[in-house]
Protein backbone atom coordinates (compact mmCIF):
# COMPACT_ATOMS: atom_id res chain seq x y z
CA UNK A 1 0.00 0.00 0.00
CA UNK A 2 2.81 2.29 0.80
CA UNK A 3 4.60 1.23 -2.16
CA UNK A 4 1.52 2.48 -4.41
CA UNK A 5 1.51 5.69 -2.45
CA UNK A 6 4.88 6.61 -3.25
CA UNK A 7 4.38 5.26 -6.91
CA UNK A 8 1.57 7.43 -7.17
CA UNK A 9 3.26 10.66 -5.81
CA UNK A 10 6.07 10.15 -7.80
CA UNK A 11 3.52 9.66 -11.06
CA UNK A 12 1.79 13.09 -10.07
CA UNK A 13 5.35 14.92 -9.46
CA UNK A 14 6.22 13.47 -13.07
CA UNK A 15 2.92 15.06 -14.78
CA UNK A 16 3.13 18.10 -12.88
CA UNK A 17 6.64 18.63 -14.38
CA UNK A 18 5.08 17.33 -17.96
CA UNK A 19 2.17 20.19 -17.60
CA UNK A 20 4.42 22.61 -16.92
CA UNK A 21 7.13 22.03 -19.89
CA UNK A 22 4.03 22.18 -22.03
CA UNK A 23 2.23 24.77 -20.50
CA UNK A 24 5.17 27.08 -21.02
CA UNK A 25 5.34 25.59 -24.36
CA UNK A 26 1.79 26.66 -25.59
CA UNK A 27 2.63 29.98 -23.97
CA UNK A 28 5.03 31.03 -25.80
CA UNK A 29 3.27 29.99 -29.09
CA UNK A 30 1.29 33.04 -29.06
CA UNK A 31 3.81 35.72 -28.41
CA UNK A 32 6.16 33.69 -31.33
CA UNK A 33 3.23 34.49 -33.45
CA UNK A 34 2.64 38.09 -32.24
CA UNK A 35 6.03 39.01 -32.22
CA UNK A 36 6.16 37.80 -36.10
CA UNK A 37 3.02 39.76 -37.12
CA UNK A 38 4.49 43.46 -34.97
CA UNK A 39 8.09 43.00 -36.61
CA UNK A 40 6.47 41.75 -40.13
CA UNK A 41 4.38 44.68 -39.72
CA UNK A 42 7.01 47.01 -38.98
CA UNK A 43 9.18 46.09 -41.76
CA UNK A 44 6.46 46.69 -44.19
CA UNK A 45 6.10 49.80 -42.56
CA UNK A 46 9.90 50.64 -43.21
CA UNK A 47 9.66 49.63 -47.03
CA UNK A 48 6.92 51.66 -47.21
CA UNK A 49 8.15 54.92 -45.32
CA UNK A 50 12.23 54.94 -44.40
CA UNK A 51 11.73 58.62 -43.18
CA UNK A 52 10.16 57.31 -40.43
CA UNK A 53 11.96 54.01 -39.44
CA UNK A 54 13.11 55.56 -36.13
CA UNK A 55 9.22 55.96 -34.79
CA UNK A 56 8.66 52.70 -36.89
CA UNK A 57 11.41 50.54 -34.57
CA UNK A 58 10.58 52.17 -31.63
CA UNK A 59 6.83 51.35 -31.66
CA UNK A 60 8.15 47.80 -33.17
CA UNK A 61 10.15 47.09 -30.06
CA UNK A 62 7.74 48.42 -27.22
CA UNK A 63 5.32 45.77 -29.24
CA UNK A 64 7.67 42.87 -28.88
CA UNK A 65 8.37 43.51 -25.40
CA UNK A 66 4.46 43.74 -24.56
CA UNK A 67 4.09 40.70 -26.31
CA UNK A 68 6.91 39.00 -24.95
CA UNK A 69 5.05 40.10 -21.40
CA UNK A 70 2.27 37.10 -22.06
CA UNK A 71 5.12 34.31 -22.85
CA UNK A 72 6.84 35.72 -19.33
CA UNK A 73 3.50 34.98 -17.40
CA UNK A 74 3.54 31.28 -18.98
CA UNK A 75 7.78 30.98 -18.09
CA UNK A 76 6.24 32.20 -14.34
CA UNK A 77 3.37 29.58 -13.96
CA UNK A 78 6.68 26.95 -14.96
CA UNK A 79 8.58 28.17 -12.04
CA UNK A 80 5.38 27.77 -9.99
CA UNK A 81 4.60 24.63 -10.95
CA UNK A 82 8.11 23.55 -10.94
CA UNK A 83 9.70 24.96 -7.74
CA UNK A 84 6.82 26.08 -5.18
CA UNK B 1 24.53 63.91 -26.48
CA UNK B 2 21.96 62.34 -24.34
CA UNK B 3 22.20 65.83 -22.51
CA UNK B 4 21.70 67.57 -25.46
CA UNK B 5 19.03 65.32 -26.33
CA UNK B 6 17.45 66.28 -23.32
CA UNK B 7 17.29 69.64 -23.26
CA UNK B 8 16.02 69.41 -26.55
CA UNK B 9 19.45 70.88 -28.40
CA UNK B 10 20.30 68.52 -30.73
CA UNK B 11 20.91 69.34 -34.51
CA UNK B 12 18.31 67.41 -37.03
CA UNK B 13 21.43 65.29 -37.91
CA UNK B 14 22.32 63.80 -34.36
CA UNK B 15 18.71 63.62 -33.88
CA UNK B 16 18.72 61.01 -36.63
CA UNK B 17 21.93 59.44 -35.98
CA UNK B 18 19.83 58.97 -32.15
CA UNK B 19 16.71 57.72 -33.41
CA UNK B 20 18.39 55.39 -36.28
CA UNK B 21 19.06 53.31 -33.62
CA UNK B 22 15.91 53.51 -30.52
CA UNK B 23 16.13 50.78 -28.83
CA UNK B 24 19.22 51.43 -27.08
CA UNK B 25 17.76 54.55 -26.05
CA UNK B 26 14.84 53.09 -24.69
CA UNK B 27 16.38 50.31 -22.78
CA UNK B 28 18.67 53.26 -21.41
CA UNK B 29 16.07 54.93 -20.34
CA UNK B 30 13.70 51.73 -18.69
CA UNK B 31 16.88 50.86 -17.06
CA UNK B 32 17.86 54.20 -15.41
CA UNK B 33 14.03 54.45 -13.97
CA UNK B 34 14.24 50.87 -12.60
CA UNK B 35 17.54 51.15 -11.15
CA UNK B 36 15.77 54.07 -9.42
CA UNK B 37 12.60 52.17 -8.24
CA UNK B 38 14.40 48.83 -7.75
CA UNK B 39 15.34 49.32 -4.30
CA UNK B 40 12.13 50.40 -2.98
CA UNK B 41 10.79 47.30 -4.53
CA UNK B 42 13.78 45.05 -2.52
CA UNK B 43 12.53 46.58 0.40
CA UNK B 44 8.83 45.18 -0.17
CA UNK B 45 9.86 42.00 -0.96
CA UNK B 46 12.05 42.05 2.15
CA UNK B 47 9.08 43.33 4.28
CA UNK B 48 6.96 40.81 2.85
CA UNK B 49 9.09 37.75 2.24
CA UNK B 50 12.20 38.26 4.16
CA UNK B 51 16.53 37.93 2.70
CA UNK B 52 15.50 34.97 0.56
CA UNK B 53 12.43 37.05 -0.80
CA UNK B 54 14.62 40.17 -1.72
CA UNK B 55 17.73 38.26 -2.88
CA UNK B 56 14.53 36.31 -5.08
CA UNK B 57 13.52 39.76 -6.18
CA UNK B 58 17.15 41.08 -6.66
CA UNK B 59 17.78 38.62 -9.06
CA UNK B 60 14.10 38.64 -10.78
CA UNK B 61 15.18 42.31 -11.61
CA UNK B 62 18.36 41.16 -13.31
CA UNK B 63 16.86 38.53 -15.17
CA UNK B 64 14.24 41.27 -16.51
CA UNK B 65 16.95 44.19 -17.49
CA UNK B 66 19.68 41.41 -18.82
CA UNK B 67 16.20 40.49 -21.12
CA UNK B 68 15.94 44.01 -22.31
CA UNK B 69 19.52 44.60 -23.01
CA UNK B 70 20.13 41.95 -24.64
CA UNK B 71 16.71 42.72 -26.66
CA UNK B 72 17.95 45.92 -27.54
CA UNK B 73 21.14 44.29 -28.43
CA UNK B 74 20.21 41.89 -30.97
CA UNK B 75 17.45 44.24 -32.85
CA UNK B 76 20.21 47.09 -32.89
CA UNK B 77 22.86 44.64 -34.62
CA UNK B 78 20.52 43.03 -36.81
CA UNK B 79 18.97 46.22 -38.02
CA UNK B 80 22.33 47.75 -39.15
CA UNK B 81 22.86 44.94 -41.55
CA UNK B 82 19.13 44.12 -43.05
CA UNK B 83 15.19 43.92 -42.96
CA UNK B 84 15.38 40.15 -42.67
CA UNK B 85 18.24 39.97 -39.95
CA UNK B 86 16.08 42.19 -37.76
CA UNK B 87 13.18 39.44 -38.31
CA UNK B 88 15.05 36.19 -37.59
CA UNK B 89 17.07 38.24 -34.55
CA UNK B 90 13.32 39.37 -33.34
CA UNK B 91 11.80 35.40 -33.23
CA UNK B 92 15.19 33.69 -32.89
CA UNK B 93 16.07 36.46 -29.98
CA UNK B 94 12.61 36.01 -28.42
CA UNK B 95 13.47 32.09 -28.28
CA UNK B 96 16.50 32.18 -27.57
CA UNK B 97 16.11 34.64 -24.18
CA UNK B 98 13.28 32.57 -22.97
CA UNK B 99 15.53 29.50 -23.03
CA UNK B 100 18.62 31.63 -21.04
CA UNK B 101 15.90 32.61 -18.94
CA UNK B 102 14.69 29.57 -18.23
CA UNK B 103 18.02 28.15 -17.75
CA UNK B 104 19.16 30.68 -15.33
CA UNK B 105 16.25 29.88 -13.08
CA UNK B 106 16.39 26.43 -13.03
CA UNK B 107 20.49 27.05 -12.23
CA UNK B 108 19.23 29.50 -9.34
CA UNK B 109 16.90 26.80 -7.58
CA UNK B 110 19.73 25.17 -6.19
CA UNK B 111 20.77 28.09 -4.66
CA UNK B 112 19.02 27.93 -0.52
CA UNK B 113 17.74 31.76 -0.49
CA UNK B 114 15.75 30.53 -4.25
CA UNK B 115 11.86 31.89 -3.50
CA UNK B 116 9.79 31.29 -6.77
CA UNK B 117 6.60 33.81 -5.89
CA UNK B 118 8.53 36.94 -5.38
CA UNK B 119 10.93 36.00 -8.16
CA UNK B 120 7.90 34.80 -10.25
CA UNK B 121 6.32 38.49 -9.25
CA UNK B 122 9.02 40.62 -9.68
CA UNK B 123 9.34 39.36 -13.89
CA UNK B 124 5.90 40.35 -14.15
CA UNK B 125 5.88 43.10 -12.52
CA UNK B 126 8.97 44.75 -13.94
CA UNK B 127 9.05 43.91 -16.62
CA UNK B 128 5.37 45.08 -17.55
CA UNK B 129 5.66 48.18 -15.16
CA UNK B 130 8.71 49.54 -16.92
CA UNK B 131 7.18 48.93 -20.25
CA UNK B 132 4.25 51.02 -19.62
CA UNK B 133 6.27 53.68 -17.61
CA UNK B 134 8.83 54.02 -21.08
CA UNK B 135 5.26 54.41 -23.09
CA UNK B 136 4.24 57.18 -21.54
CA UNK B 137 7.07 59.35 -22.60
CA UNK B 138 7.23 57.99 -26.09
CA UNK B 139 5.56 60.14 -28.73
CA UNK B 140 4.11 58.76 -32.18
CA UNK B 141 4.07 62.26 -33.25
CA UNK B 142 6.63 62.48 -36.59
CA UNK B 143 8.22 65.74 -35.13
CA UNK B 144 9.70 63.23 -32.79
CA UNK B 145 10.36 60.06 -34.25
CA UNK B 146 11.93 58.28 -31.35
CA UNK B 147 11.33 59.00 -27.64
CA UNK B 148 8.81 61.85 -26.50
CA UNK B 149 9.49 65.35 -26.92
CA UNK B 150 12.49 66.95 -24.91
CA UNK B 151 11.79 69.46 -21.93
CA UNK B 152 12.71 72.35 -23.44
CA UNK B 153 10.53 71.48 -26.71
CA UNK B 154 7.67 71.12 -23.99
CA UNK B 155 8.87 74.61 -22.26
CA UNK B 156 8.74 76.08 -25.47
CA UNK B 157 4.96 74.57 -26.02
CA UNK B 158 4.08 75.85 -23.06
CA UNK B 159 5.13 79.44 -23.50
CA UNK B 160 3.78 79.22 -27.25
CA UNK B 161 0.45 78.31 -25.23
Amino acid sequence: MIDLLAQADTAVDGLKAVGAGLGYGLAAIGPGVGIGLVVGNAITAMARQPESAGMVRTTMFLGIAFTEALALIGFVVFILLNFA
Amino acid sequence: MNEKLDEGLMTAQEDAVVNIEPEKRIVADMLWRGIKVAPVWLVFSFLIWGTDGAASGAYGIALVFANFIAAAGLLTWAGRISPGALMFAALGGFILRLVILTVAVIAASKVSVFAPVPLGITIIVSHLGLLVWETRYVSLSLAYPGLGPARLAQKQCKEMK
